[in-house]
């Protein structure tokens, strides 16, 4: 479960978030097909306390929108810019794993990316629906389906703790899994919390692991476009954003 | 209701929300409003207007700022129609989170530098009942809405209204229900689920 992000949902609609927790729930949003079907239905339930609160507007209000929108020219649908992400990436673009160098960086990176937001989001046109496709693949994908893809990529690292840890990610069902064997407990109070990393450097919350062992755990989210899967020591309620360094880091590539 | 692309863009504003256009008319009238037909347009807002603007009024109080407010966000709708669709939702509800994403931004930036000094004032006067629900327009809809809204715990209904009516964060909303921190962006969801569920709406 991705508690912390897909439960600010309710507070999201009534647009209840300060400023950076929108902009972390509207980063999230596009890739979660259950985030973005409880919003939606959440909208409808919100539209109906408007009801309530009808009051008839003045007619000077009538007529300053009516003199205003003929200054106004509407803006063309949208067209190509929309499309569904296809998956392209092919066995042969799947880059090999790298090792886990470059942690710092990345890190600076979501940093970088979420302040960029942020400061693209005051200036931008605010859209109810976000930029993303309704059509993005279903949500049918349990793990074991991910596992016996035919166009299934693995890549494994091994853990600090000599355990080996792989993510498995199917690109034509878009989702990923994280397989660990024999992985050591987290330390006490924390859990392990398991990340996609976007194309634009974010790291997005994509499940927890609150136990040593064996995990087959199915990624949360639409992993087809992810650029890596970092993994992190996080409070066992989970965090919005990685607050520690990775103790693992996978690049995928071709995505 | 006039026939839709009937030239009506100077017609009086008789009959306002008195018959409200249906879910499928209103999405008929944000499509044609994109491609930029006026007179569509003119009954889209006749048929919510009313809903914007006392929802607007509710969260910026001052009925002067809330007319700015719901006119900036119908020059919104208009210059972004063509953006609506229809298969995320309804189209009353994408124009109501327009309006209502400006009232708090309005209210957000108005009292940005005054909110420190009144945070006592307002802790201590929020929570009683908003009376300007009393000149609300009576409806079947209000009322089945009234009875949902009365069905859900007394902190879900604080913390939705607060949220919603007054354009509080869910954070201040916990502050001042005196919930622990973290827990009314929670009631918040439970409620709008329960209200959904209640209503019928969003499946």
């Amino acid at each position: 479960m991705n508690e912390s992000l897909h439960a600010l949902s309710g507070a999201y609609v009534v647009d209840a978030l300060d400023d950076d927790e929108r902009a972390s729930f509207e980063q999230h949003l596009p890739g979660c097909l259950d985030c973005q079907a409880e919003v939606a239905s959440l909208r409808e339930a919100t539209a109906l306390m408007a009801d309530d609160a009808a009051l008839t507007p003045p007619d000077s209000l009538r007529s300053s929108v009516l003199a205003g929108i003929k200054t106004v020219r509407p803006l063309p649908p949208e067209t190509g810019a929309r499309q569904k992400p296809e998956p392209v990436g092919t066995a042969t673009t799947m880059a090999k794993v790298l090792p886990m160098r470059p942690r710092r960086r990345r890190i600076a990176t979501l940093v970088a990316a979420a302040a960029a937001v942020v400061a693209v989001g005051a200036g931008a046109v605010y859209q109810p629906w976000q930029d993303n496709s309704s059509s993005t693949p279903p949500e049918l994908s349990a793990a074991d389906q991910v596992l016996a893809a035919s166009d299934a990529q693995r890549h494994s690292l091994e853990l600090d703790d000599g355990s080996t840890a792989t993510v498995v990610r199917s690109l034509n069902q878009g989702k990923a899994v994280l397989l660990t064997r024999n992985m050591a407990a987290p330390p006490p109070g924390k859990a392990f919390e398991v990340w996609l990393q976007d194309e634009a450097g974010t790291m997005i919350p994509a499940g927890m692991m609150r136990k040593a062992g064996d995990h087959k755990l199915l990624l949360e989210c639409d992993a087809a476009k992810a650029t890596g899967v970092g993994i992190t020591v996080e409070p066992e309620s989970g965090s919005a954003a990685p607050t520690t360094q990775p103790i693992a880091l996978f690049e995928l590539k071709g995505a | 209701m006039t026939p839709i692309g009937s030239d009506n863009a100077d017609s009086p504003p008789g009959g306002l929300h008195s018959v409200p256009a249906s879910t499928g008319d209103l999405a008929e009238l944000l499509r044609l409003s994109g491609r930029g037909d006026e007179a569509a347009f003119v009954q889209l807002y006749d048929a919510t207007a009313a809903r914007a603007y006392g929802m607007a009024v509710r969260v910026v109080r001052d009925p002067s700022q809330a007319e700015e407010v719901v006119q900036e966000a119908f020059l919104e709708i208009w210059r972004t129609a063509s953006r609506f669709d229809v298969s995320r939702g309804s189209a009353v509800s994408w124009i109501l989170t327009l309006v209502h994403r400006k009232a708090v931004d309005r209210v957000r930036s108005a009292e940005a530098s005054t909110r420190r000094d009144t945070t006592y004032h307002q802790r201590s006067q929020t929570v009683e009942h908003d009376s300007t629900a009393e000149a609300a327009q009576a409806s079947m809809e209000a009322r089945r809405v009234r009875q949902a809204m009365g069905s859900l715990t007394g902190v879900q209904r604080q913390a939705l209204e607060l949220a919603y009516f007054k354009g509080y964060t869910h954070t201040e909303v916990a502050t001042m229900l005196d919930l622990p921190l973290g827990t009314a962006k929670t009631r918040i969801r439970d409620g709008l689920i329960r209200l959904r569920d209640t209503m019928g709406v969003g499946q």
